[in-house]
């Protein structure tokens, strides 16, 4: 497939744009050796931390380095996970947890928090927007305009604090945060997936509204079929293109919503990995962060075009493009 | 023959969008198009719209809020009075003082930092959209007038910055950069020129070829005027509708980039600021979280409504729906 392929070049250069980015803007906020050793390290210990990071080579060879160390999965060390007490000059390379374990212990946190959210998000929209579309101007109807509205006029981060304050602080119901226990993602799956039911379920609305004024739900209405079945096996499934295309716009938004959401409620996922390594200044963690999200990003946009192109082959991307 | 063609598209048409007279057939346009549908039916279907024109006045209820601040709100707000910290919402305190929405964990007043927390929240939204609708239209009906390579590079750009995480590149930029006020508005305005880029170049490439275009060319009009002063004012409407989603957009990104620490630096307030700082207090003064993050709650919403009504009044099809009935009580 000609387009695929094209895609997916156009994906890797992204990437390659991001991780160039991330590189330079690493190199631009200031010695990474004194960030790791503090201001009262001595010369000749900065000295030996940038012998031993590499850190004295040409940036060229360090740009090689930092993309040649990514390919096979290296994404450096942590300046603060598991380097304590060790003494500046003895620092070595080695000495802290590796970045990618850190990104990995932490990204199925995010994924399980993400797929929670969208999945009960998807299936509440997908219904709501359907009776909507059913039943044009009743209180379902209603409802979901309501909601479309007010997601995308609320912070995600503050409908999280609403919410613990509504059920954790008065009704005592759910803890504040944390993570464990199936009730733990109950309050961050509704903060983040507030946004998603509001937009897909209008978008479910005003797509179904459209395919049920077609003729062939009305022929379908005329041999007498039941009106849900008209709805759930006819119409939802010529409405799925704008469905697919929001929800996969959706999906881009959660990745980097659940940045704060994961903030507020102590969610151990790669979003407070990625917060809490900017206010320790934990450079190399917060560059594997962001690259991993980044990645993330660019995979979720491209498996959506994928998608998009297996549901309606109508369209030519070829012309899109030009 | 030319100059009839010009003023026959875009009679009276600046910044109000596509006019809905083309819908009553040729007749009626000639008759009572140019004298009927001034700003007064505008106003007169807003009036009459109960939902938008409450969220055009809790607009300007927050302008006059934040514009007036310096002079309107009630207290100093970063003066700190530690003996009145934490009084709840609508209650006085022991020595005579009153405070409508309380104070803050160091006794400052929290209308008073709301008010002037507004000055920045709004602001920056305003200035960030202003900014990259600026450089997104410039860019945008260059490109779609031009064509060529110009159009080729700015639409490659275009597509490869939507397909990233804006608010994730955001936060890597201030962190690199620091934060504050004129760094959110650069990222802003960095992060989504895209948007208005996309759309002023779709909007450009369906006017460049029209006929009015092809009149004021052979006038001898320079490109530059062919498209501030003719291409432009017809892409008004469609424009005014995503600036004003933009705005909504940046004052909830400009929230949630200060609740992580790289919006206005303190003792400035700004509505995600004081959510931050109201956070750690969140069991004891419930109000220091509910209210900015109402106020931002609210003033998106409103912008939303008020973008949704000015789409439908500029949309030929639904402003008939707005429009027709005032005209019909006008006649009797």
């Amino acid at each position: 497939m000609p387009y695929l392929v094209r895609r997916a070049g156009h994906s890797i250069i992204l990437l390659l744009v991001v991780v160039t980015f991330v590189f330079l803007a690493g190199r631009m906020i200031g010695d990474p050796a004194i960030v790791m050793l503090g201001p009262s390290a001595t010369d000749a210990a900065l000295e030996q931390l940038r012998n031993n990071l590499g850190l004295n080579d040409p940036l060229l060879v360090q740009y090689f380095r930092f993309i040649t160390d990514l390919l096979q999965g290296d994404m450096g060390v942590s300046f603060r996970y598991g380097f304590s007490q060790m003494p500046a000059d003895q620092f070595m390379e080695t000495s802290g947890t590796p970045v990618m374990e850190l990104v990995l212990e932490r990204l199925p946190q995010t994924f399980y928090l993400a797929a929670v959210a969208l999945s009960s998000a998807l299936v509440l929209a997908l219904t709501l927007g359907c009776l909507g579309a059913m039943w044009p101007r009743s209180w379902v109807d209603n409802l979901v305009n309501v909601l479309s509205l007010a997601s995308v006029s609320v912070v995600q981060f503050w409908l999280g604090l609403m919410l613990i304050l509504l059920f954790a602080v008065h009704l005592g119901w759910l803890p504040t945060g944390g993570y464990g226990e199936w009730y733990h993602v109950i309050l961050p799956a509704i903060a983040l997936g507030a946004r998603p039911l509001g937009r897909v379920g209008q978008v479910t609305r005003s797509a179904m509204l459209d395919e049920l004024s077609r003729p062939y739900a009305a022929a379908a209405r005329a041999k007498g079929l039941p009106e849900h079945r008209i709805v759930s096996v006819h119409a939802l499934k010529n409405a799925g293109i704008p469905i697919v295309t929001i929800t996969g716009d959706e999906l881009v938004q959660l990745v980097t919503g659940a940045i704060l959401v994961e903030t507020v409620f102590g969610w151990p996922g790669i979003g407070q990995l990625l917060v809490s390594s900017m206010s320790t200044r934990d450079l190399p963690v917060l560059q594997g962060a962001i690259l991993t999200v980044a990645a993330l990003v660019i995979v979720v946009n491209l498996v959506v075009d994928a998608t998009y192109t297996y549901l309606n082959p109508r369209v030519s991307f070829s012309s899109r493009s030009s | 023959m030319t100059q009839k063609l010009v003023t026959q598209t875009q009679p009276g048409n600046h910044g109000q969008g596509p006019l809905p007279g083309s819908l009553y057939g040729s007749e009626t346009v000639e008759e009572d198009r140019a004298p009927k549908l001034t700003w007064k039916h505008y106003l007169l279907a807003l009036v009459s719209d109960r939902v938008t024109i409450t969220a055009v006045l809790f607009l300007m209820l927050v302008a006059i809020g934040a514009a007036g601040a310096g002079w309107l709100a009630p207290y100093d707000p970063v003066a700190i009075d530690i003996m009145n910290r934490f009084i709840p919402p609508l209650s006085g305190t022991a020595d005579g003082s009153f405070h409508v929405l309380g104070t803050d964990q160091l006794g400052r007043d929290v209308l008073s930092r709301l008010m002037h927390g507004a000055q920045v929240s709004v602001s920056i939204g305003f200035l960030g959209a202003t900014c990259s609708a600026l450089v997104g239209i410039t860019a945008g009906m260059i490109a779609g007038y031009r064509r060529g390579l110009f159009e080729d590079i700015v639409m490659r750009l275009v597509d490869g910055m939507q397909s990233l995480p804006s608010l994730l590149i955001a936060l890597f930029v201030l962190f690199i950069i620091g934060g504050g006020y004129l760094n959110l508005v650069l990222v802003f305005t960095f992060l989504h020129w895209m948007v208005f880029a996309r759309m002023a170049r779709s909007l450009t490439l369906g006017y460049r070829d029209s006929m009015f275009v092809s009149a004021a060319r052979v006038l001898g009009c320079k490109d530059r005027r062919i498209l501030v002063r003719h291409i432009l004012p017809n892409m008004m409407a469609p424009l005014m509708v995503l600036f004003t989603l933009e705005v909504a957009i940046l004052i909830l990104s400009e929230a949630s980039l200060s609740f992580l620490g790289f919006g206005v630096q303190p003792p400035n307030a700004s509505w995600g600021r004081m959510i931050a700082s109201g956070r750690n207090h969140i069991n004891t003064a419930w109000w220091l979280v509910t209210l900015p993050g109402t106020a931002i709650f609210l003033t998106a919403l409103a912008l939303n409504l008020v973008a949704g009504w000015c789409r439908n009044i500029s949309d030929p099809v639904q402003s008939a729906r707005w429009l027709t009935p005032k005209r019909g009580k006008k006649k009797q």
